[in-house]
């Protein structure tokens, strides 16, 4: 039922620069992939791609698979692609519930059967008893915590972070990612994560790409053992087949 | 909505908005331009004598002798341009020498109090309201009397309609200030200058310079579009131009009206090339201004440089704030007259207050209210609701394709703002009466829609914008359909700019005078056109009664909006979600 999150050759420009040089990646089920880069290199961009909500400033070129079922010919709704941001975005309007229920499957039928759902993933959570409560109410922990609830209810084919753990604090920090962590690996979800932390890298203890912009407009990404994707404006075949950086996992 | 896989893109396929998503944009442009469009035809073509329907087959410059012919067109002209120019300058410095005076303070509450009921007043409204306050019977006169002036019978002086245009130009500036200033608070508020402001104080700057110097050079291309609607407006008023302007000669516009509605219909060629000639006048004056703005910009260049730190404008922004306060204390009493004068039995000069009150006016309008109360409503209601629909479609439009909003379309949107409502609004109605329209509600709704969508737009696409987008974008990977996203997240989260924009569509739509008159040709009444008519030639108490009711409508529109969102709106007002 898991399965691997493919890019094939995903690279994005704006008319007067390259953000993201040809990429090709294999995200295996419950593997983390780290793409490290300065802030406003474009990983966020990259996300959004994948998730099918890339404004129109940006081209876009290249396919994206799950398993065998290729997802950049979906809109995004259609996708299944989860993501998390720094913040936590919960709906303000709605209360701790109403947000997980926005997020359940609607394949969940029968109110009660919803609500059942939902109390046990609180629960599970360390969260009982939440669900009447305004999110304005909890705090960053917990809400961080809700919103990684809410985005498994949706049951994700794969996950994509986007710095979700900037915000918090250290001690936070580690509990809230090692949740995030626990929980995609327990459903079996590749992980692609963007950051410019290296201890968020470390604890994902798996590949790290980086991002990185050469003065002359040129960007690449390169693996911990030597240039993944290189490209001038132009672009370029990958040095590296995707397919064989799967075995390159950083030691 | 799926690709098929033969031609599947390896460019990704983003979201995608519906087909009546897709319409919205291009129906609303259609809506705005063919009225406009063909509205300006049916003027500039009979204005040179073709109007097969009245027998002008011919092109000639016979309409245009016939105006020049008239006499006191120089003085109509000049009135115009002395009345609507006069009007703008002096509202512009008085908006920007309060905002230096108050150096990035926001308004008070006092303030909000006092301007929101002015700003949501409908200008014929005001207008009475000031003509009550400022004639030799009003109270401005009778605070004065007998002590200071000696009088005890009204004096015999023309305060309201004098030759002069002053009470116009009064009247125009207790309206548009408020207006100005709401407009450049607006785009102050996206301006982050506090720590300019700060470093500007710390090399010895003065306040009022520093403001000029610094923030100044920023907001002004922010105000641009709203002023040029100000100037355009002042230039070419006609309902507040009936009430508080001279009547021999009248300024262009009301002359053009005074012939489109003569029962000689081949007064109809001159009418339009008056009205013409309206447009040109406004045209050029944007022109003109546009170059003063380059004036201004390259002095402010070399004033900027000298460094110099202090000047006499110091002072002078204080009483621009001092004179902004009284405008506003003038208003709120126009309005305060309004009322006072409906409930007066018996008010002798010069006492301050009537002898006697009583409901009488009231009572006895209440059948003869109805009707025209029930069509403004409907109207305005209708616009607002039809406005807000295509403003959020062409929104939603935006964001669902990911693009930019584009400064080309903000000028379609002001074109109807921009054009004085004279110079199209008799084409349109030919255009209308081709269609077997003309006089019909329906009619009304579209041409107030022209005015309505506008301002619905401006008032919605800050607050639409600046939501965050990753609330979408959460819920669509979540699995909701942009159409759910639209109604169950960005709806609710914005319900409260939502309802103020509604609100302010149906101000806009109960201020409409002229609209109303040419698309209902004549046969829709609503208060607007009932408080005009009655201005002139009406008792006070039914003015009173009329003017006071068509003011209080937008007000209870306004509270009506704010108060649902504070019962039914997200329980915390997001950042961006403030109206």
């Amino acid at each position: 039922m898991s399965e691997p999150l493919h890019l094939d050759e995903v690279s994005i420009s704006l008319p007067e620069r390259l953000l993201i040089p040809p990429l090709s990646v294999r995200v295996m089920p419950g593997e983390v992939v780290t793409l490290m880069g300065p802030s406003g290199a474009g990983k966020s961009t990259l996300l959004s791609f994948l998730c099918g909500t890339l404004s129109d400033g940006f081209r876009a070129t290249g396919r994206v698979w799950i398993g065998g079922s290729e997802v950049s010919a979906l809109p995004a709704e259609r996708r299944r692609i989860g993501v998390l941001f720094q913040d936590d975005l919960l709906f303000p309007h709605l209360t701790v519930g109403e947000n997980l229920a926005f997020g359940l499957s609607s394949a969940v039928r029968g109110r009660a059967a919803r609500a059942a759902r939902i109390a046990a993933a609180l629960e599970e959570a360390g969260l009982a008893g939440f669900a009447p409560r305004d999110p304005a109410t909890l705090s960053g922990g917990q809400r961080a915590r809700v919103a990684v609830l809410r985005l498994l209810l949706a049951e994700p084919r794969a996950l994509l972070l986007d710095e979700p753990f900037n915000k918090l604090d250290a001690a936070m920090r580690a509990d809230f990612r090692r949740f995030v962590f626990e929980h995609a690996a327990a459903a079996g979800l590749p992980v692609l994560m963007v950051t410019h932390d290296a201890t968020d890298a470390v604890a994902a203890r798996g590949r790290v790409l980086t991002l990185s912009q050469a003065p002359d407009g040129s960007a690449r990404i390169e693996s911990a053992d030597g240039a993944l994707s290189v490209a001038h404006g132009t672009e370029r075949k990958p040095e590296h087949e995707g397919g064989a950086l799967v075995a390159n996992r950083r030691s | 909505m799926r690709i098929p896989a033969t031609t599947a893109p390896s460019v990704s396929p983003q979201m995608r908005p519906t087909f009546w998503l897709r319409q919205a944009p291009r129906v609303t442009v259609l809506l705005f331009l063919v009225p406009v469009a063909a509205g300006l035809a049916g003027t500039v073509l009979p204005a040179f004598g073709w109007l097969p329907a009245l027998g002008g087959r011919h092109l000639t410059l016979a309409p245009w002798l016939r105006l020049a012919a008239e006499p006191g067109l120089g003085r109509a002209i000049a009135l115009t341009f002395a009345t609507g120019l006069t009007a703008t300058v002096v509202s512009v410095l008085l908006v920007l020498g309060l905002c230096a005076h108050w150096h990035g303070r926001k308004p008070g509450r006092i303030g909000r109090a006092v301007f929101a009921p002015i700003l949501a007043a409908p200008h014929a409204a005001m207008a009475i309201g000031v003509g009550f306050l400022i004639a030799p019977s009003g109270w401005i006169v009778r605070l004065l009397s007998p002590w200071l002036t000696g009088w005890h019978q009204p004096p015999d002086l023309a305060t309201v309609q004098d030759p002069y245009g002053f009470a116009l130009t009064l009247g125009l500036l207790v309206k548009e200030v408020p207006y100005l200033l709401l407009m450049t608070l607006t785009a102050l508020s996206q301006l982050p200058v506090a720590r300019e402001l700060e470093a500007a104080a710390a090399l010895g700057y003065g306040r009022s310079v520093a403001w000029l110097k610094i923030v100044l050079p920023r907001l002004y291309p922010q105000i641009r579009l709203p002023l040029y609607a100000v100037l355009a407006y002042a230039l070419s008023v006609v309902d507040m131009a009936l009430i508080l302007g001279p009547s021999n000669p009248p300024t262009l516009s009301v002359l053009a009206l005074r012939w489109f509605t003569a029962p000689d219909v081949s007064m109809y060629f001159p009418a339009a090339a008056a009205a013409l000639l309206q447009l040109l006048i406004v045209l050029g004056s944007i022109a003109l201004w546009r170059a003063g703005e380059r004036i201004v910009c390259a002095l402010g260049r070399r004033w900027i440089a000298s460094g110099r730190r202090r000047s006499r404008l110091e002072p002078l922004s204080s009483l621009a704030a001092v004179l902004v306060a009284g405008l506003g204390l003038l208003g709120a009493a126009a309005l305060l007259d309004l009322a006072v004068w409906s409930l007066t039995s018996r008010w002798r000069f010069p006492r301050i207050l009537p002898s006697h009150w009583s409901a009488a006016a009231w009572r006895e309008q209440v059948a003869v209210i109805l009707w025209p109360l029930e069509t403004t409503v409907t109207v305005a209601l209708v616009a607002s609701a039809l406005a807000v629909v295509l403003v959020l479609g062409c929104l939603e439009y935006e964001q669902q394709r990911g693009s930019a909003p584009q400064a080309r379309s903000l000028w379609l949107l002001y074109v109807p703002l921009l054009v004085p409502q004279i110079a199209f609004l008799f084409g349109m109605q030919v255009l209308l009466t081709f269609s077997r329209l003309d006089g019909t509600l329906l009619a009304v709704i579209w041409s107030h829609l022209l005015f309505v969508v506008p301002y619905v737009f401006l008032s919605l696409a800050d607050p639409w914008r600046s939501l965050d987008t990753r609330y979408a974008r959460t819920a669509l990977c979540l699995g909701a359909s942009p159409r759910r996203v639209f109604l169950r997240i960005k709806l609710p989260l914005l319900l409260r700019p939502v309802l103020v924009a509604a609100a302010v569509g149906l101000a806009v739509s109960i201020d409409q005078y002229l609209p109303t008159l040419f698309a209902g040709a004549g046969r829709v009444v609503t208060l607007t056109t009932e408080a005009v008519t009655l201005a002139s030639g009406g008792g006070r108490r039914v003015t009173g009664v009329f003017a006071l009711l068509q003011a209080l409508v937008p007000l209870a529109a306004y509270g009506c909006a704010l108060g649902v969102s504070r019962r039914h709106g997200p329980r915390r007002v997001l950042p961006g979600a403030r109206a």
